[in-house]
């Protein structure tokens, strides 16, 4: 009898209803069948000739090195950024926050757009910039770090703004009746208890920086070894040598589960947090 | 620490928020303990708020030592430059940090060195019979180790002035009791000014020098714990004291006509004044049938209640007026006492304490 309904709950119990079931497989087949297909058509036996190709090395060199820039450069301004966010009591903070999303939701190439109209060389800033330094940044190196930390940033701003916002303000009060300024409470009370959240919102992104391609396309160009980043190269590679295209796009996908493997093992994991 | 005995806290002002307004005023000498008693929303935890400089005052001033730190406007010192410890009833210990590190971070924050804030901790540490924990994490410490540590934390900044926010009550009653007795014994080696908030009476009478008792944002009563107990000046208080209290009009025969209805006859007249007349629930006798005889205050009632407390029972009475009375439970047995049977009431005019009403 027991082992009739242990039976018939394992079959049917834990099965989907089909209406269910059915669009959950397909949803399934369509995010991880393009990721088997570069695996099982990637030029497995000419990869360590792609791979060392000047080109590819190059394009991986601009992509880890403006990456990794855009990643610091969020962090030190995105984490001061968060910290406004979820601790100044300004009206319109809402407003703001809203509006810091918005390279989120906006097609990348329109962030380029809108990038070359603020510090191309004859954008509003851009043009000041090249007038009294004699330096623009479009189609340079720097030009990438910024595209990228456009499109980045947002992610590590909201991930920290709101653990910030959910973290216990009663230990900063804590920490200033002690005798702690202001910078002191946020360099030893606030900053440690919201490290997993920074480090969660570094990872997110960088993964997005080193994916970037159309706002760099549009305001940096694909100068080899200058702004051509991997996702640029790849793309121009399936038009001329679609091999390589594929071996380098095995490459990026390794990457995005490195990425993914360090979130899992790191991510929630709180130093002392109760 | 800091040896020079200063001028200790004095609070005086107003703090308004939206419909709340609390009316503050306070001193107190360096050395002395006093406790903050007041039912919830009261205001106590505000009043503590506003000496550390997390919550402004409105108008008034707020000095520490003679230093004006809070004048209402422009001249506010924030909490870090106050010198005010506040121990939050939570405790708010560090979660990332160690024992030790919590405690030295007072004197980090003050700008010691490293290894000196390392000592001082230790030091503090030792003091507390703490120092075998210095090297666990908040999370590792039990309730009453926690509170241990909050108090070795604040007085590790060296503060002249030293706020506890309900210091045991987050601790069970047997936890409670003990650290109770240790920080009578902390409170009393601090040199500085204490406030300690606490709705438990037993605390405020074990703990402090005197009594201030806050209710809808107005002191209604201040002074040494002994007066406070014998003869409180607000029903909330007499009825944390465990007392009856009765407002009413005196006169020079003793007679008092109380407010709420009936009459009560004490030993010596009190002229036309408005006053309190205080008893002890063991004061009163309770009688089947009418007493004959000394007790000058004879009246019904009816039992509308009875609660058994350790060795006795405490039996709520309606009647004019309604009274709490301690009876033994034997008595309880030998009058056949139910709720809504009819007794008789009687209390000597030698038991009643009147005193005028503040």
């Amino acid at each position: 009898m027991a082992t009739d309904a242990a039976r018939q709950r394992r079959t049917g119990g834990h099965g989907a209803p089909a209406v269910l079931g059915i669009p959950a497989l397909v949803a399934v087949a369509l995010l991880l069948l393009p990721l088997v297909a570069v695996v099982v058509r990637a030029p497995w036996r000419g990869l360590g000739r792609i791979l060392s190709d000047q080109q590819a090395l190059e394009a991986l060199r601009v992509s880890l090195l403006t990456a990794t820039s855009a990643t610091v450069l969020s962090i030190l301004l995105g984490v001061p950024l968060a910290w406004v966010l979820a601790r100044v009591p300004l009206r319109g903070v809402a407003v703001l926050r809203a509006l810091l999303t918005l390279p989120l939701v906006l097609p990348p190439v329109v962030a380029g757009v809108a990038l070359l109209l603020a510090l191309g060389r004859s954008g509003i800033l851009g043009r000041l910039l090249l007038h009294s330094f004699g330096f623009g940044l479009p189609f340079t190196t720097p030009g990438v770090v910024v595209a990228e930390t456009f499109v980045s940033m947002p992610f590590l701003v909201l991930t920290v703004e709101g653990a910030l916002r959910s973290s216990d303000a009663g230990l900063e009060e804590a920490a200033a009746t002690l005798g702690a300024s202001r910078l002191t409470v946020f360099r030893r009370v606030t900053l440690p208890l919201a490290a997993p959240s920074v480090l969660a919102g570094s990872v997110l992104c960088w993964a997005r920086a080193l994916g970037e391609f159309g706002a760099t396309i549009t305001f940096a160009g694909s100068v080899p070894g200058v702004t051509q980043t991997m996702p640029i190269y790849v793309y121009f590679a399936m038009q001329n040598d679609p091999e390589v295209g594929v071996a380098l796009s095995l490459l990026m996908v390794a990457l995005a589960v490195l990425v993914l493997g360090l979130l899992r093992d790191r991510w929630l994991r709180a130093p002392g947090r109760r | 620490m800091t040896a020079a005995a200063g001028n200790g806290l004095r609070v005086r002002g107003r703090v308004q928020r939206g419909s709340f307004d609390l009316d503050l005023d306070l001193t107190v000498r360096p050395g002395e303990v006093v406790a903050v008693l007041g039912p919830n929303g009261a205001g106590k935890s505000t009043l503590l708020r506003t000496v550390a400089g997390l919550t402004p005052l409105s108008h008034g001033t707020v000095e520490v030592d003679g230093l004006v730190v809070d004048d209402g406007g422009a001249a506010f010192l924030p909490p870090e430059h106050r010198a005010v410890s506040l121990v939050f009833q939570d405790y708010r210990l560090f979660p990332h940090l160690t024992v030790r590190e919590n405690v030295a971070f007072g004197p980090r924050s003050a700008g010691v060195g490293r290894a000196a804030a390392r000592a001082m901790a230790d030091e503090w540490l030792g003091r507390l019979h703490l120092a075998e924990l210095a090297a666990r994490r908040p999370a590792q410490l039990s309730g009453g180790q926690a509170q241990r540590v909050a108090l070795a934390r604040a007085l590790a900044a060296g503060p002249r002035v030293l706020l506890l926010d309900e210091p045991l009550a987050a601790l069970d009653a047997r936890t409670g009791a003990q650290v109770r007795g240790e920080l009578r014994r902390h409170l009393r080696a601090f040199d500085g000014a204490t406030v300690l908030v606490t709705h438990d009476p037993l605390e405020a009478l074990v703990l402090a020098d005197r009594l201030l008792v806050l209710e809808r944002g107005r002191a209604v009563q201040e002074g040494v714990p002994q007066d406070v107990a014998r003869r409180p000046a607000t029903e909330y208080v007499a009825r944390l004291m465990g007392l009856n209290l009765y407002s009413g009009s005196g006169s020079a025969d003793g007679r008092v006509v109380l407010d709420r209805g009936g009459e009560l006859v004490a030993a010596a007249g009190t002229g036309g004044a408005r006053v309190l007349v205080a008893v002890r629930p063991a004061a009163i006798t309770l009688h089947a049938a009418r007493p004959s005889g000394s007790p000058r205050n004879v009246w019904p009632g009816r039992i509308a209640g009875m609660e058994l407390l350790a060795d006795r029972v405490r039996v709520d009475v309606a009647g004019a007026p309604a009274a709490l009375v301690d009876i033994t439970a034997d008595a309880v047995a030998e009058l056949g006492l139910v709720e809504g049977a009819s007794v008789w009431l009687a209390a000597k005019a030698t038991d009643l304490d009147v005193y005028p009403a503040p």
